[in-house]
Protein backbone atom coordinates (compact mmCIF):
# COMPACT_ATOMS: atom_id res chain seq x y z
CA UNK A 1 0.00 0.00 0.00
CA UNK A 2 1.24 3.47 -0.80
CA UNK A 3 1.72 5.65 2.23
CA UNK A 4 -1.11 8.07 2.73
CA UNK A 5 -0.85 11.26 4.73
CA UNK A 6 -3.39 11.36 7.51
CA UNK A 7 -4.36 14.93 8.42
CA UNK A 8 -3.31 15.75 11.98
CA UNK A 9 -6.86 16.46 13.08
CA UNK A 10 -8.12 13.02 12.04
CA UNK A 11 -8.33 10.21 14.57
CA UNK A 12 -8.29 6.49 13.91
CA UNK A 13 -11.72 4.90 14.35
CA UNK A 14 -11.20 1.49 12.73
CA UNK A 15 -8.18 -0.65 11.95
CA UNK A 16 -7.41 -4.33 11.43
CA UNK A 17 -7.48 -6.08 14.83
CA UNK A 18 -4.22 -7.49 16.16
CA UNK A 19 -5.94 -10.84 16.76
CA UNK A 20 -6.08 -11.41 12.98
CA UNK A 21 -2.98 -12.42 11.03
CA UNK A 22 -2.25 -10.51 7.79
CA UNK A 23 -3.42 -13.57 5.78
CA UNK A 24 -6.07 -13.17 3.09
CA UNK A 25 -9.00 -15.54 3.68
CA UNK A 26 -10.15 -18.17 1.19
CA UNK A 27 -13.84 -17.46 1.81
CA UNK A 28 -16.13 -16.72 -1.14
CA UNK A 29 -16.82 -13.02 -1.82
CA UNK A 30 -19.46 -11.77 0.61
CA UNK A 31 -19.35 -14.86 2.87
CA UNK A 32 -20.18 -13.72 6.39
CA UNK A 33 -17.68 -16.13 7.99
CA UNK A 34 -15.18 -13.27 7.51
CA UNK A 35 -17.34 -10.83 9.50
CA UNK A 36 -17.62 -13.31 12.37
CA UNK A 37 -13.83 -13.89 12.40
CA UNK A 38 -13.31 -10.14 12.55
CA UNK A 39 -15.74 -9.69 15.45
CA UNK A 40 -14.08 -12.42 17.53
CA UNK A 41 -10.69 -10.78 16.88
CA UNK A 42 -11.99 -7.32 17.84
CA UNK A 43 -13.53 -8.60 21.07
CA UNK A 44 -10.40 -10.49 22.13
CA UNK A 45 -8.30 -7.38 21.39
CA UNK A 46 -10.65 -5.15 23.38
CA UNK A 47 -10.66 -7.52 26.36
CA UNK A 48 -6.85 -7.83 26.16
CA UNK A 49 -7.04 -11.62 25.82
CA UNK A 50 -5.04 -12.30 22.67
CA UNK A 51 -2.03 -13.74 24.51
CA UNK A 52 -4.23 -16.03 26.64
CA UNK A 53 -6.52 -17.44 23.95
CA UNK A 54 -6.69 -20.88 22.34
CA UNK A 55 -9.16 -21.27 19.48
CA UNK A 56 -10.27 -24.54 17.96
CA UNK A 57 -11.09 -24.68 14.25
CA UNK A 58 -13.67 -27.13 12.91
CA UNK A 59 -14.04 -29.13 9.73
CA UNK A 60 -16.05 -27.05 7.29
CA UNK A 61 -15.35 -23.90 5.32
CA UNK A 62 -13.69 -22.40 8.42
CA UNK A 63 -11.21 -25.30 8.63
CA UNK A 64 -8.37 -22.88 7.86
CA UNK A 65 -9.30 -20.45 10.66
CA UNK A 66 -5.95 -21.26 12.25
CA UNK A 67 -4.25 -19.28 9.47
CA UNK A 68 -6.43 -16.26 10.17
CA UNK A 69 -6.43 -15.89 13.96
CA UNK A 70 -3.30 -14.45 15.49
CA UNK A 71 -3.23 -16.58 18.65
CA UNK A 72 -2.84 -20.26 19.47
CA UNK A 73 -5.16 -22.44 17.40
CA UNK A 74 -5.80 -26.17 17.13
CA UNK A 75 -7.76 -28.15 14.57
CA UNK A 76 -10.26 -30.79 15.66
CA UNK A 77 -11.69 -33.78 13.81
CA UNK A 78 -15.17 -33.12 12.41
CA UNK A 79 -17.54 -32.21 15.27
CA UNK A 80 -15.01 -32.94 18.01
CA UNK A 81 -13.99 -29.36 18.84
CA UNK A 82 -16.01 -29.31 22.11
CA UNK A 83 -14.23 -32.48 23.32
CA UNK A 84 -10.86 -30.89 22.54
CA UNK A 85 -11.93 -27.65 24.21
CA UNK A 86 -13.03 -29.56 27.30
CA UNK A 87 -9.55 -31.04 27.71
CA UNK A 88 -7.79 -27.78 26.97
CA UNK A 89 -9.84 -25.67 29.35
CA UNK A 90 -9.73 -28.21 32.16
CA UNK A 91 -5.94 -28.52 31.96
CA UNK A 92 -5.38 -24.79 31.30
CA UNK A 93 -8.07 -23.05 33.35
CA UNK A 94 -6.27 -19.71 33.04
CA UNK A 95 -6.60 -19.76 29.23
CA UNK A 96 -9.54 -18.48 27.24
CA UNK A 97 -10.75 -21.35 25.04
CA UNK A 98 -13.29 -21.22 22.23
CA UNK A 99 -14.57 -23.47 19.47
CA UNK A 100 -15.65 -22.12 16.08
CA UNK A 101 -18.09 -24.53 14.43
CA UNK A 102 -20.45 -24.70 11.48
CA UNK A 103 -23.89 -26.27 11.60
CA UNK A 104 -22.79 -29.51 9.94
CA UNK A 105 -19.91 -29.73 12.39
CA UNK A 106 -21.88 -28.83 15.54
CA UNK A 107 -25.42 -30.00 14.86
CA UNK A 108 -24.85 -33.18 12.80
CA UNK A 109 -21.66 -35.19 13.33
CA UNK A 110 -20.76 -33.33 16.54
CA UNK A 111 -24.15 -33.25 18.28
CA UNK A 112 -23.09 -35.52 21.14
CA UNK A 113 -19.96 -33.48 21.92
CA UNK A 114 -21.69 -30.11 22.04
CA UNK A 115 -24.74 -31.31 24.00
CA UNK A 116 -22.68 -33.06 26.68
CA UNK A 117 -20.10 -30.27 26.93
CA UNK A 118 -22.89 -27.75 27.45
CA UNK A 119 -24.67 -30.02 29.89
CA UNK A 120 -21.48 -30.51 31.93
CA UNK A 121 -21.14 -26.74 32.06
CA UNK A 122 -17.68 -26.75 30.49
CA UNK A 123 -16.10 -23.33 30.88
CA UNK A 124 -15.33 -22.59 27.23
CA UNK A 125 -17.18 -20.56 24.58
CA UNK A 126 -18.64 -21.87 21.34
CA UNK A 127 -19.20 -19.69 18.30
CA UNK A 128 -21.76 -21.58 16.23
CA UNK A 129 -22.02 -20.40 12.64
CA UNK A 130 -25.42 -21.44 11.30
CA UNK A 131 -25.63 -21.00 7.53
CA UNK A 132 -28.30 -23.68 7.05
CA UNK A 133 -26.13 -25.77 4.70
CA UNK A 134 -22.89 -27.75 4.35
CA UNK A 135 -20.71 -25.13 2.65
CA UNK A 136 -17.36 -26.84 2.27
CA UNK A 137 -18.62 -30.01 0.63
CA UNK A 138 -20.79 -28.27 -1.93
CA UNK A 139 -24.17 -27.51 -0.40
CA UNK A 140 -25.77 -30.62 1.07
CA UNK A 141 -28.67 -30.47 3.54
CA UNK A 142 -27.65 -29.70 7.13
CA UNK A 143 -29.71 -30.35 10.28
CA UNK A 144 -30.44 -26.61 10.14
CA UNK A 145 -31.61 -26.47 6.50
CA UNK A 146 -35.04 -24.83 6.42
CA UNK A 147 -38.21 -26.73 5.44
CA UNK A 148 -38.52 -26.50 1.67
CA UNK A 149 -34.97 -25.16 1.23
CA UNK A 150 -33.22 -26.66 -1.79
CA UNK A 151 -29.80 -28.32 -1.40
CA UNK A 152 -27.85 -30.83 -3.47
CA UNK A 153 -29.12 -33.66 -1.26
CA UNK A 154 -32.73 -32.41 -1.19
CA UNK A 155 -33.09 -30.99 -4.72
CA UNK A 156 -36.84 -30.58 -4.39
CA UNK A 157 -36.56 -28.88 -1.00
CA UNK A 158 -36.24 -30.24 2.55
CA UNK A 159 -39.12 -32.57 3.27
CA UNK A 160 -39.64 -32.61 7.03
CA UNK A 161 -41.60 -35.89 6.80
CA UNK A 162 -38.45 -37.53 5.50
CA UNK A 163 -35.58 -35.51 7.00
CA UNK A 164 -37.11 -34.20 10.20
CA UNK A 165 -37.24 -30.60 11.35
CA UNK A 166 -34.41 -28.07 11.45
CA UNK A 167 -32.71 -28.02 14.84
CA UNK A 168 -32.93 -25.00 17.11
CA UNK A 169 -29.56 -25.41 18.81
CA UNK A 170 -29.63 -22.20 20.87
CA UNK A 171 -33.00 -23.20 22.38
CA UNK A 172 -31.86 -26.78 22.97
CA UNK A 173 -28.61 -25.84 24.71
CA UNK A 174 -30.10 -22.85 26.52
CA UNK A 175 -32.47 -25.31 28.19
CA UNK A 176 -29.61 -27.21 29.85
CA UNK A 177 -28.67 -26.32 33.43
CA UNK A 178 -24.91 -26.25 32.69
CA UNK A 179 -25.19 -23.28 30.36
CA UNK A 180 -24.65 -19.70 31.56
CA UNK A 181 -25.19 -17.66 28.40
CA UNK A 182 -26.66 -18.81 25.11
CA UNK A 183 -27.85 -16.43 22.43
CA UNK A 184 -28.69 -16.28 18.72
CA UNK A 185 -27.56 -13.30 16.65
CA UNK A 186 -27.24 -12.51 12.94
CA UNK A 187 -24.66 -10.62 10.88
CA UNK A 188 -26.98 -9.51 8.08
CA UNK A 189 -26.74 -5.74 8.65
CA UNK A 190 -24.65 -3.21 10.58
CA UNK A 191 -27.01 -3.26 13.56
CA UNK A 192 -26.98 -7.05 13.78
CA UNK A 193 -23.18 -7.08 13.51
CA UNK A 194 -22.91 -4.64 16.43
CA UNK A 195 -25.27 -6.80 18.50
CA UNK A 196 -23.32 -9.94 17.66
CA UNK A 197 -20.16 -8.24 18.85
CA UNK A 198 -21.83 -7.32 22.13
CA UNK A 199 -22.98 -10.93 22.58
CA UNK A 200 -19.44 -12.21 21.96
CA UNK A 201 -18.13 -9.79 24.57
CA UNK A 202 -20.68 -11.08 27.10
CA UNK A 203 -19.79 -14.70 26.33
CA UNK A 204 -16.05 -14.17 26.76
CA UNK A 205 -16.55 -12.13 29.93
CA UNK A 206 -18.74 -14.90 31.36
CA UNK A 207 -16.06 -17.44 30.49
CA UNK A 208 -13.42 -15.32 32.27
CA UNK A 209 -15.64 -15.22 35.34
CA UNK A 210 -16.10 -19.02 35.15
CA UNK A 211 -19.88 -18.81 35.08
CA UNK A 212 -20.61 -21.85 32.88
CA UNK A 213 -20.84 -22.87 29.24
CA UNK A 214 -21.37 -20.01 26.79
CA UNK A 215 -22.46 -20.08 23.16
CA UNK A 216 -23.18 -17.46 20.54
CA UNK A 217 -25.10 -18.88 17.58
CA UNK A 218 -24.57 -16.58 14.61
CA UNK A 219 -26.88 -16.80 11.60
CA UNK A 220 -24.63 -16.52 8.54
CA UNK A 221 -24.94 -16.68 4.76
CA UNK A 222 -23.55 -19.05 2.13
CA UNK A 223 -24.42 -17.24 -1.06
CA UNK A 224 -22.39 -19.73 -3.12
CA UNK A 225 -24.27 -22.86 -2.08
CA UNK A 226 -27.60 -21.10 -1.71
CA UNK A 227 -27.03 -20.10 -5.37
CA UNK A 228 -27.85 -16.46 -4.69
CA UNK A 229 -26.17 -13.11 -5.15
CA UNK A 230 -24.36 -11.67 -2.11
CA UNK A 231 -27.13 -9.16 -1.40
CA UNK A 232 -29.88 -11.61 -2.39
CA UNK A 233 -28.53 -14.04 0.22
CA UNK A 234 -28.72 -11.33 2.89
CA UNK A 235 -32.33 -10.57 2.01
CA UNK A 236 -33.29 -14.27 2.01
CA UNK A 237 -31.55 -14.74 5.33
CA UNK A 238 -33.27 -11.76 6.96
CA UNK A 239 -36.63 -12.87 5.68
CA UNK A 240 -36.56 -16.68 5.89
CA UNK A 241 -33.82 -17.61 8.34
CA UNK A 242 -34.61 -15.06 11.03
CA UNK A 243 -38.26 -16.06 10.69
CA UNK A 244 -37.41 -19.65 11.51
CA UNK A 245 -34.59 -18.99 13.99
CA UNK A 246 -35.67 -16.13 16.28
CA UNK A 247 -32.89 -13.82 17.43
CA UNK A 248 -32.16 -13.18 21.08
CA UNK A 249 -30.96 -14.82 24.27
CA UNK A 250 -32.12 -18.32 25.16
CA UNK A 251 -30.19 -18.39 28.43
CA UNK A 252 -28.89 -15.67 30.69
CA UNK A 253 -28.10 -17.18 34.08
CA UNK A 254 -28.53 -15.12 37.24
CA UNK A 255 -24.76 -14.91 37.57
CA UNK A 256 -24.41 -13.56 34.00
CA UNK A 257 -27.20 -11.09 34.64
CA UNK A 258 -25.42 -9.88 37.78
CA UNK A 259 -22.16 -9.57 35.81
CA UNK A 260 -23.92 -7.45 33.17
CA UNK A 261 -25.57 -5.24 35.78
CA UNK A 262 -22.25 -4.60 37.51
CA UNK A 263 -20.95 -2.68 34.52
CA UNK B 1 -13.70 19.56 4.49
CA UNK B 2 -14.48 15.83 4.78
CA UNK B 3 -15.46 14.63 8.25
CA UNK B 4 -14.03 11.20 7.61
CA UNK B 5 -11.59 9.27 5.50
CA UNK B 6 -11.16 5.62 4.53
CA UNK B 7 -8.00 3.85 3.43
CA UNK B 8 -8.64 0.90 1.13
CA UNK B 9 -6.33 -2.12 1.17
CA UNK B 10 -7.29 -2.79 -2.42
CA UNK B 11 -5.78 -6.24 -2.90
CA UNK B 12 -7.84 -7.68 -0.02
CA UNK B 13 -11.12 -6.69 -1.67
CA UNK B 14 -13.28 -9.42 -3.22
CA UNK B 15 -15.70 -7.01 -4.89
CA UNK B 16 -18.66 -8.45 -2.96
CA UNK B 17 -20.44 -5.10 -2.73
CA UNK B 18 -21.50 -5.40 0.93
CA UNK B 19 -19.84 -2.09 1.84
CA UNK B 20 -21.42 -0.37 -1.17
CA UNK B 21 -24.86 -1.47 0.06
CA UNK B 22 -24.46 0.00 3.58
CA UNK B 23 -22.63 3.30 3.03
CA UNK B 24 -25.19 5.86 4.26
CA UNK B 25 -23.87 8.61 1.96
CA UNK B 26 -23.54 6.33 -1.10
CA UNK B 27 -19.95 7.16 -1.95
CA UNK B 28 -18.66 3.63 -2.48
CA UNK B 29 -18.71 1.81 -5.81
CA UNK B 30 -16.93 -1.12 -7.43
CA UNK B 31 -14.31 -0.21 -10.02
CA UNK B 32 -15.27 -0.54 -13.66
CA UNK B 33 -12.81 -2.13 -16.08
CA UNK B 34 -10.07 -2.38 -13.46
CA UNK B 35 -9.14 -5.43 -11.35
CA UNK B 36 -7.00 -6.09 -8.29
CA UNK B 37 -4.39 -8.81 -7.81
CA UNK B 38 -7.14 -11.32 -6.90
CA UNK B 39 -9.00 -10.51 -10.12
CA UNK B 40 -11.93 -8.67 -8.52
CA UNK B 41 -13.11 -5.13 -9.26
CA UNK B 42 -12.08 -3.39 -6.04
CA UNK B 43 -14.12 -0.88 -4.11
CA UNK B 44 -13.49 2.84 -4.76
CA UNK B 45 -14.60 6.05 -3.10
CA UNK B 46 -16.46 8.21 -5.62
CA UNK B 47 -16.68 11.35 -3.51
CA UNK B 48 -14.19 11.44 -0.60
CA UNK B 49 -15.43 14.87 0.53
CA UNK B 50 -18.72 13.32 1.64
CA UNK B 51 -17.24 10.64 3.89
CA UNK B 52 -18.51 10.99 7.47
CA UNK B 53 -16.13 8.43 9.00
CA UNK B 54 -19.09 6.38 10.29
CA UNK B 55 -17.19 3.10 9.63
CA UNK B 56 -20.29 1.22 8.41
CA UNK B 57 -18.17 -0.11 5.51
CA UNK B 58 -15.54 -1.43 7.92
CA UNK B 59 -18.20 -3.02 10.13
CA UNK B 60 -19.67 -5.09 7.30
CA UNK B 61 -16.56 -5.89 5.22
CA UNK B 62 -15.71 -9.60 5.65
CA UNK B 63 -12.19 -9.01 4.36
CA UNK B 64 -11.02 -6.13 6.56
CA UNK B 65 -10.30 -3.85 3.63
CA UNK B 66 -10.95 -0.54 5.40
CA UNK B 67 -9.05 1.59 7.88
CA UNK B 68 -11.22 4.51 8.97
CA UNK B 69 -10.37 7.96 10.30
CA UNK B 70 -12.72 10.62 11.60
CA UNK B 71 -12.07 14.30 12.18
CA UNK B 72 -11.68 15.10 15.87
CA UNK B 73 -14.40 17.27 17.30
CA UNK B 74 -13.17 20.85 17.31
CA UNK B 75 -13.76 22.82 20.48
CA UNK B 76 -16.58 25.24 19.66
CA UNK B 77 -15.23 28.80 19.34
CA UNK B 78 -16.82 30.95 22.02
CA UNK B 79 -19.42 33.12 20.30
CA UNK B 80 -19.19 36.70 21.41
CA UNK B 81 -22.42 37.85 23.01
CA UNK B 82 -24.23 40.18 20.68
C1 LIG C 1 -15.49 -37.53 9.60
C2 LIG C 1 -15.85 -36.66 8.44
N1 LIG C 1 -17.05 -36.81 7.85
C3 LIG C 1 -17.40 -36.02 6.81
C4 LIG C 1 -16.54 -35.07 6.34
C5 LIG C 1 -16.96 -34.21 5.14
N2 LIG C 1 -17.30 -32.86 5.52
C6 LIG C 1 -16.41 -31.85 5.44
S1 LIG C 1 -17.04 -30.36 5.85
C7 LIG C 1 -18.57 -31.02 6.14
C8 LIG C 1 -19.73 -30.18 6.58
C9 LIG C 1 -19.44 -28.73 6.68
O1 LIG C 1 -20.58 -27.98 6.94
P1 LIG C 1 -20.70 -26.92 8.11
O2 LIG C 1 -20.20 -27.49 9.39
O3 LIG C 1 -22.09 -26.43 8.12
O4 LIG C 1 -19.67 -25.76 7.75
P2 LIG C 1 -19.65 -24.73 6.52
O5 LIG C 1 -18.74 -25.37 5.52
O6 LIG C 1 -21.05 -24.55 6.04
O7 LIG C 1 -19.09 -23.48 7.11
C10 LIG C 1 -18.56 -32.41 5.91
C11 LIG C 1 -19.72 -33.28 6.06
C12 LIG C 1 -15.29 -34.94 6.98
N3 LIG C 1 -14.40 -34.03 6.59
N4 LIG C 1 -14.97 -35.74 8.03
S1 LIG D 1 -19.04 -22.09 0.41
FE1 LIG D 1 -20.45 -20.83 1.62
S2 LIG D 1 -19.74 -20.95 3.77
FE2 LIG D 1 -18.09 -21.67 2.41
S3 LIG D 1 -16.80 -19.85 2.04
FE3 LIG D 1 -18.27 -19.98 0.33
S4 LIG D 1 -20.02 -18.72 0.98
FE4 LIG D 1 -18.78 -19.14 2.80
S1 LIG E 1 -17.23 -5.34 1.68
FE1 LIG E 1 -14.97 -5.51 1.62
S2 LIG E 1 -14.53 -7.18 0.16
FE2 LIG E 1 -16.68 -6.56 -0.17
S3 LIG E 1 -16.56 -4.98 -1.85
FE3 LIG E 1 -16.49 -3.88 0.10
S4 LIG E 1 -14.28 -3.65 0.54
FE4 LIG E 1 -14.47 -5.25 -1.03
Amino acid sequence: MATIDIPADMELVYQRPESLTPAHTHYCPGCTHGIIHRLIAEVLDELGLRERTIGIAPVGCSVLAYYYFNFDMAEAAHGRAPAMATGMKRTNPDKVVFTYQGDGDLAAIGTAEIVHSANRGELFTTIFVNNAIYGMTGGQMAPTTLPGQVSTSCPSGRDVELAGFPMHMAELLGGLPGTAYVTRQAVFDVRGIRRTKKALTTAFRAQLAGLGFTMVEVLSTCNTNWHMSVLGALEWAKDKMVGYYPLGDTKVSDAVRAMLEEK
Amino acid sequence: MAKGMVIIDEDRCKGCGLCVSVCPVNILRLAEGRFNAKGYPPVEVSDPEKCTGCASCAIICPDVVFTVYRRKRQPQPATAAA
